[in-house]
């Protein structure tokens, strides 16, 4: 099914799915043992879908107004804000997103240049530490760009919020029977149906641009440099956790504005990777391993033994 | 007449098993012995305790966690999956020890550590049952899902599995109990396959705990975040299954010691001994190791933060003075300094997987230290939790062969 929805989306040109890969995978899944030798293959260099969609945010221009909470909470039927959203309160503390809103702006006051507003969201990554976090796979990545979560999957043991870089995935902790993580979706129905994110179509001061993320890329590279003294020189997302479909840039350093920085530019399953390849090591080494300890003490005892004593009938189990 | 012979043995069959649960004695005999002081206090945890997990199930967790997008994992996880799966290394570690390796002496306490560990996983999976988000789901990563690239993943199915493996491996003293030789003999036929099974989910998936926490890099503070930390969670989970024998061997020679066999309690000291022996060892390579993290990651600048002071405190006061305790009661021949040992380093295991699981995660935040103390309802519930675990070990040891040998199956021997 899925090649056929390729040929048909023109962005689809990447021939390397996956979503299809890993399925493909699951169905060898078998056993724990070939799942588990299974996992060391499971992440290859996956340069990401290359005409996959993008958003760039340009920090110097968003003024606060908060149109992208609004367009966003009434796009995906959230419930009411608990301040409403011309309440310019809610930038004495820092908020990030919640169960019940995808995105926030936060202020912060910067010295020598006023406030800088920032926007947050899901990222988007290109190879998402929830998607490699989760037990279940109920993570995608689309083609698209965006990264998709099927409550239907879940069993609610927050991993990838544990994972996620950014802070994003958010749950529903009040909900007994049907809790899940709520995190932004890219307007993923809105993208199918060739509109833009809501919030990009609300945004009244061009700080939300989107479109595919490699012309974003070159957007943002040529803003910064017709205005190197507007902007710092720096695209937060191109490489960060090995590269998002959201990209930012700043006339102040990320760090002074609550992005993480310490994020490696590799995607994050890197780090897993040497664990994970030594599981079928273990599975076939130590079995022939610990059997051949055992053979050798048996043997001693066993040579031990009929010198003593000769035992009679009992034969040995194995 | 056939009806009266039915009823012949079903009274029969009843009077067997209520023999066999309430140990031989009447009900006002087992009610009057219930009443002991350790009994009242665990009935005042289990009367507040229980309504409040009830409370959890009806109202979501935001009831008795701090419900934080920040903080997703709390105590229950860095307690209950986190501090209590290393504890509960016993299992594979006495029986690799006992039937692999041929150390035969320590026999008696082989059982004692399959149980501890099995009872240990089991309870993990109950503080998972009580945090995940939709425990009836608990199957999913086995059915419905395969993310086979998570660590998680590979948790998951390693414990579900071992869990079973544990279980059979303990299963000959159920049989025993029972007085089911057949069935005993073709358990005990497979002990070797499990005991080789229980080696390989044990060196993954206790190393695996720590692996998880390699897809944070950001988040957790870089002394306790390391490329090593599956082989420290591995190394310590093996010196924390040789202490928690000692320590719940002593306990049970103290406690339940009607319920054990001579053959128990005059090797005790001497397998004490030991034990503290191989585990001071162990802790030494840990803590040799350990350094070698800080220095494969050029972290010694970080060791004169307020994070660093906390670090040294763990590695020299939470490994090196209790290995070295243990090393004093292994030299002066002293079973009761080995025991205090033990006891410290367990503490010392649950204060390492507490730094990585809540102390040094989130480092970053403000008010970070703020936000990590739990709510007092999550306290009870693990304090709940673990009461309940203490009374079905007890349950099992008072009941089955665990610290004494059935004398019936005394001579058959374990494969060795």
């Amino acid at each position: 099914m899925s090649k056929e929805v390729k040929e048909k989306d023109p962005i689809l040109k990447e021939p390397f799915s996956r979503r299809d890969f890993l399925k493909t995978l699951s169905i060898a899944t078998g056993s724990l043992i070939v799942g588990s030798a299974g996992s060391a293959s499971a992440y290859r260099k996956i340069k990401g879908y290359r005409n996959s969609y993008g958003m760039l945010v340009d920090l110097t221009l968003c003024v606060g107004c908060r149109s992208c909470e609004r367009a966003c909470n009434e796009v995906n039927n959230l419930p009411k804000p608990d301040t409403p959203f011309d309440d310019a309160t809610v930038f004495e503390r820092l908020r990030r997103p919640t169960a019940k809103a995808y995105t926030v702006v936060n202020r912060y006051e910067i010295e020598g240049s006023g406030p800088v507003y920032r926007k947050i969201q899901c990222n988007h990554c290109n190879e998402p530490a929830c998607f490699s976090a989760c037990p279940i796979h109920a993570y995608t990545k689309t083609p698209e760009g965006a990264v998709l979560y099927d409550e239907n999957r879940c069993f609610g043991c927050r991993y990838c919020m544990i994972a996620c870089p950014f802070y994003i995935p958010a749950y529903d902790y009040e909900s007994a029977l049907r809790p899940r993580i709520m995190k932004c979706i890219f307007c993923y129905p809105r993208i199918k149906q060739n509109r833009i994110p809501a919030c990009a179509e609300a945004c009244p001061t061009g700080t939300l641009t989107f479109g595919r993320r490699e012309d974003l890329l070159k957007l943002a590279r040529r803003r910064i440099l017709r205005n190197p003294s507007r902007y710092i020189d720096h695209i937060y997302g191109e490489h960060e956790a090995g590269g998002t479909s959201w990209l930012y840039i700043s006339g102040v350093p990320f760090k002074d504005i609550g992005f993480p920085e310490d994020i490696p530019d590799e995607p994050l399953i890197t780090q897993v990777k040497g664990f994970l390849s030594a599981v079928p090591v273990v599975f076939t080494v130590w079995p022939a391993l610990f059997g051949m300890c055992y053979a050798a003490v048996k043997h001693r005892y066993k040579g031990k033994r009929e010198e003593t004593s000769r035992k009679e009938g009992k034969d040995e189990p194995q | 007449m056939n009806h009266n012979e039915t009823l012949d043995r079903s009274r029969n069959f009843r009077s067997w098993l209520m023999d066999k649960l309430l140990m031989g004695m009447s009900w006002p005999e087992y009610m009057r012995s219930l009443v002991t002081p350790f009994n009242i206090v665990a009935a005042i945890i289990l009367i507040v305790g229980l309504p409040i997990i009830a409370l959890r199930f009806l109202h979501g967790l935001a009831e008795v966690t701090h419900a934080s997008n920040d903080y997703p994992w709390g105590l229950l996880l860095g307690w209950g999956l986190f501090g209590g799966v290393p504890l509960s290394a016993t299992g594979f570690v006495m029986a690799t020890a006992y039937y692999i390796f041929g150390f035969k002496e320590y026999r008696p306490l082989v059982r004692l550590g399959v149980l501890t560990g099995f009872l240990g996983y089991l309870f993990a999976v109950v503080y998972l049952l009580v945090d995940l988000g939709r425990p009836w789901r608990i199957y999913y990563p086995m059915f419905v899902g395969f993310g086979t690239a998570s660590v998680l993943f590979l948790v998951a199915w390693h414990v579900a599995t071992y869990l079973t493996v544990q279980f059979l491996e303990f299963s000959p003293a159920i049989l025993e109990w029972l007085r089911s030789g057949r069935v005993r003999r073709w358990a005990t036929m497979i002990t070797i396959a499990m005991t080789i099974a229980g080696i390989i989910l044990s060196t993954l998936h206790q190393s695996a705990l720590g692996a998880l926490f390699l897809l944070a890099p950001g988040k957790l503070h870089p002394l306790w975040y390391s490329s090593y930390i599956p082989h420290f969670f591995l190394a310590s989970s093996i010196y924390a299954a040789l202490v928690m024998v000692i320590v719940v061997s002593a306990l049970c020679a103290r406690f339940l010691r009607h319920r054990a066999d001579s053959y128990f309690l005059d090797s005790l000291d001497r397998l004490t001994i030991g034990l503290g022996k191989g585990a001071a060892i162990c802790m030494y390579v840990y803590l040799v190791l350990k350094l070698v993290g800080v220095a494969h990651d050029d972290n010694w600048a970080l060791l004169s933060t307020g994070y660093g002071k906390w670090f040294l405190v763990e590695i020299l006061g939470f490994v090196l003075v209790p290995a070295l305790i243990l090393t004093l009661g292994v030299k002066l021949g002293k079973p009761a300094i080995v025991r205090i040992g033990a006891l410290y380093s367990i503490i010392g295991i649950l204060v390492n997987r507490l730094n990585v699981s809540i102390v040094a995660f989130n480092w970053k935040l403000p008010g970070h230290l703020y936000h990590i103390i739990p709510p007092w309802k999550e306290v009870v519930i693990v304090l709940t939790i673990t009461t309940i675990h203490i009374l079905i070990f007890r349950w099992i040891v008072s009941r089955m062969p665990v610290i004494r040998q059935e004398p019936e199956f005394e001579d058959e021997p374990y494969n060795l």
